[in-house]
Parts: C-alpha cells; structure tokens; sequence
C-alpha cells in the first residue's frame, strides 16, 4: 500500500466517506461528513496509521486533503507524484 | 494598520481576514494599552459597520442611544444586551451561508439562544482558541479527560454550547476518553483506565465547572475515593450560579478539585456560547485575561457608563472574531470587575478582571427592556 493508499484509506474510515470523494481539494467542513467532531477521529486515524503526532498548530492548518499531506510531509512522510 | 477600509460587501470578510493575520502571528497577551487598542478598536468599528449593514435588527439597537463611533475609544462601541439572542434571530450573513446553529440553553433554561455560524467565523474562532490556550497548555497534545457524557455529541444538528466547548478543547486532546456515562454517573471502568495508562505524564481534564463539581468532585468524595493525575490539569467553564447556591467559590472548587483528582494545577477560563473561541482563561493569579483578539468593558448596572477598575458593574466582552452574527461586542448579565491593564504579576499584557457573579433578574430586565425597545 503507498503512502498516498493509505492516506485515502485514513479519510474514507474517518470521515465514511467514499473513496473517490477524497480529492486534493476536499476542504474541511465542505461536506457534512468532515466536521469538527470527525476531524478529531481523521486525525487520530493519520497518527496511528503513520505513526506520527501532530501538534494543535497542525489540527488547525488540516483544511483540506493537499493540507494533510503537506503536514504529513513535515514528519517525514512521503507522497509520490 | 493604514486606516484603508473597503466598503464594498463581501471585501469586508476578507479586509478583517488580512488585519488578523497580524494578530494570529502575535503572542496574545503581549500588547500593551496602547498597542492593542490601535489594532483592535479599526477593527471593532469595521465588524460595527458591517453588522449594521447586514444585520437590521443590529442595526436598530446600534441607533439607538450611540453615537457615531469613532476609531478611538473601545468604550463608545455599540453593545447588545446578550439576551437578545434568546428573542432575536440576530444573523448578518444569507441563510445559505449559516452552516451550524450553535445553541445555548443557559441557567435558566427558558428559550435557547441562537448562533449563527458560518466557515469564516467558525474557523477564527478554533484559531483564536487555539492560540489563547497554547499558552496555558503548550502546542502537544495531550491525553483528554473530558468530564462529561459522550451522549452530548451524539446529535450533530444540535450544536449545543456544551457540545461546542467540548469540541473545542478537543483541539488539545489525543485519546478522548470520556468520563462519564449517559446518566452522568462516573464510568469508573474508564477513568481507571485513563489513569493506568497516563498517571506518570501531562494530561488534560475538561469539564464544566458544574457538572466536574457535582458528576466527579462529589463522587469521589462520597465514595471516599481519589485520582491521581500528579501532571494533569483541569480546565474548566461554564456558569458559577448553581454552586454559589451551594456556598462553593472559585478558590474552594480549586482546593476540593486538587484534591479529589489529585491534579498540579486547576485553572478556570470564562467565555460566553455567544463568543465561542474568544475567552478569558485565568493565571497563576487567579486574575482572568483578554488575549488580544478580544476586551472588556465594565459597566454601571444602572447608567451602563464605563467603570474604572476596582469598581463592580456589568461585563461587556468584545471580539474581534464574528462576522456571520453581530456578537463582537456584548453586555452580558455578570458581575465583575476590572482588576488593572498591562501590569498583571505574571506578566501577560491587556485587561484583567474578575467575575463576581450574576446580576439578579430584576435588574437584568430593566437593562435588557432598553435594549429591546429598539428591536
């Protein structure tokens, strides 16, 4: 599974959302789904499934899908193309 | 801040949004007097302005009895009584663009307020919150101890102010673990569990003042138990009218609470549903402080005209965070006073105060009567 794969599985167990809905340009609270109670559950999921721990500046920054990668990459994690 | 302000719609939004980034880049209780009112006060006339543009019931209340604001002074703003949002839909943006209602039922349980929220607003004030807090309890995030049921978040539509709060310091969790089960009484099997996996690190505790009084502080104390949480603090909230009824003041509740679950530090934070996000968190002193997104006012209960510190009145809290409701400047019905500006012991800059409690009803409806009379 690439980096990429899991983080659209992070977003579609999070947030029951649909695979192809999870676009670079989902923006949070743009659909009912990504509210702020679910956005605490993605977060958690990201951590756990990278391994990492992002800090309340991060939670703050999370706007959208491409957001979420650029923090991810702050910690080194790695998105291909 | 040059003075420029636009007067087309929508480039007001986006006016306030660039003026901010000056603020959210700030440390929030590190300007002074002068400093401070130089930002805030163009910025409380702009969001005056655009509430009058947009919002007719606002702008009836504004006429009446204020005069021309000018970029000067904090105190000749136009205020709302807060109880207006109990009888008024007051709402300065389309219906389309509302995307939450917060609703707050208060003490009194009587008609809910109403808040309405849109993204711009809503995202201002997890900012604003975020950077107040930060100060208190650091950038991690920490274990989450939250003193009530997670019943309160289940209905999503209904955005209660509990559930708002709860969210909102939710920001600084990581492993929400809730404290309580659906009929308030403590889940013990979870506290306990919290405790062997965090004891020997900083945890957060949140709860509203009342409810970690009577739902966890007494039931310790009835079951003759304690917790031990020696790096945890408590952040808490909410109104103090039900435990003044029971003689219990802020410096009892930190001892009883100390004690029962065994935390370092107890600390208090006043704000009102109608203000998310901008909110009054207290210091080592015991003294409530405004971050620089926000102010305070005290006012005489009979003739509302400003108070110097020392003397108790009316609150009139300000922010600088709402534009989709006019609520960044309101009379609220609590007692307090000023205590002093810029010279606090602990070092943090701007206003300090204290809350003394509730006006009683009586009055409360004298002032709130003026202030309808214009809707």
């Amino acid at each position: 599974m690439t980096n990429q794969d899991i983080l659209v599985d992070c977003f579609t167990t999070a947030l029951a959302i649909t695979s192809d809905t999870v676009t670079e340009a989902l923006a949070y609270n743009s659909i009912p789904e990504w509210d702020s109670i679910a956005h605490m559950t993605l977060v958690a999921e990201l951590e756990s499934r990278f391994g990492v721990m992002m800090d309340t500046d991060d939670i703050i920054d999370m706007s959208s899908v491409a957001k979420a990668k650029a923090i991810l990459g702050k910690y080194g994690v790695a998105f291909e193309g | 801040m040059n003075g420029r302000k636009p007067t087309a719609e929508g480039a007001q939004d986006e006016w306030l949004d660039q003026q901010l980034e000056a603020l959210w880049s700030a440390d929030p209780f590190e300007l002074q007097h002068t400093e401070k009112r130089r930002l805030l006060v163009p910025l409380l006339t702009l969001l005056d302005s655009h509430h009058r543009s947009h919002c007719p019931e606002y702008e009836r209340v504004a006429r009446l009895g204020f005069g021309s604001v000018t970029d000067q002074s904090l105190e000749e703003l136009p205020f709302l009584a807060v109880r207006l949002f109990k009888s008024l839909s007051l709402k300065s943006v389309d219906d389309d663009r509302v995307f939450k209602t917060l609703q707050s039922s208060g003490t009194s349980g009587q008609v809910p307020a109403r808040v309405f929220l849109d993204q711009a607003t809503s995202k201002r004030q997890s900012r604003a919150l975020v950077k107040i807090l930060q100060g208190s309890l650091g950038r991690a995030r920490l274990p989450m101890l939250i003193i009530d049921s997670p019943a309160v978040l289940r209905d999503r539509t209904l955005f209660s102010a509990r559930g708002a709060g709860i969210q909102g310091l939710s920001f600084f969790g990581r492993d929400h673990t809730y404290a309580l089960d659906e009929s308030m009484s403590p889940n013990w099997q979870a506290i306990d569990g919290f405790i062997n996996r965090y004891s020997d690190q900083p945890v957060l505790i949140f709860g509203f003042t009342f409810m970690v009084w009577v739902h966890l502080i007494q039931s310790l104390e009835s079951n003759g138990r304690k917790l031990a949480l020696p790096q945890g603090v408590l952040m808490h909230s909410g109104g103090w009218k039900k435990l003044e009824d029971r003689k219990v003041n802020n410096s009892e509740f930190k001892a009883r609470a100390r004690d029962a679950l065994g935390v370092e530090k107890v600390i208090n934070f006043y704000g009102m549903a109608e203000q998310v996000g901008s909110i009054f968190v207290e210091c080592d002193q015991g003294h409530l402080h405004t971050p620089v997104f926000a102010d305070v006012v005290v006012r005489d209960s009979a003739t509302l005209a400003p108070l110097p510190a020392g003397e108790v009145g009316l609150l009139q809290v300000v922010s600088v965070l709402p534009t989709s409701y006019p609520g960044h400047s309101l009379l609220t019905e609590d007692l307090g006073q000023l205590l002093g500006e810029d010279d606090c012991p602990c070092g943090r800059k701007g206003r300090y105060f204290s809350v003394l409690g509730r006006l009683p009803r009586s009055e409360v409806r004298g002032c709130s009567d003026t202030q309808q009379e214009a809707s």
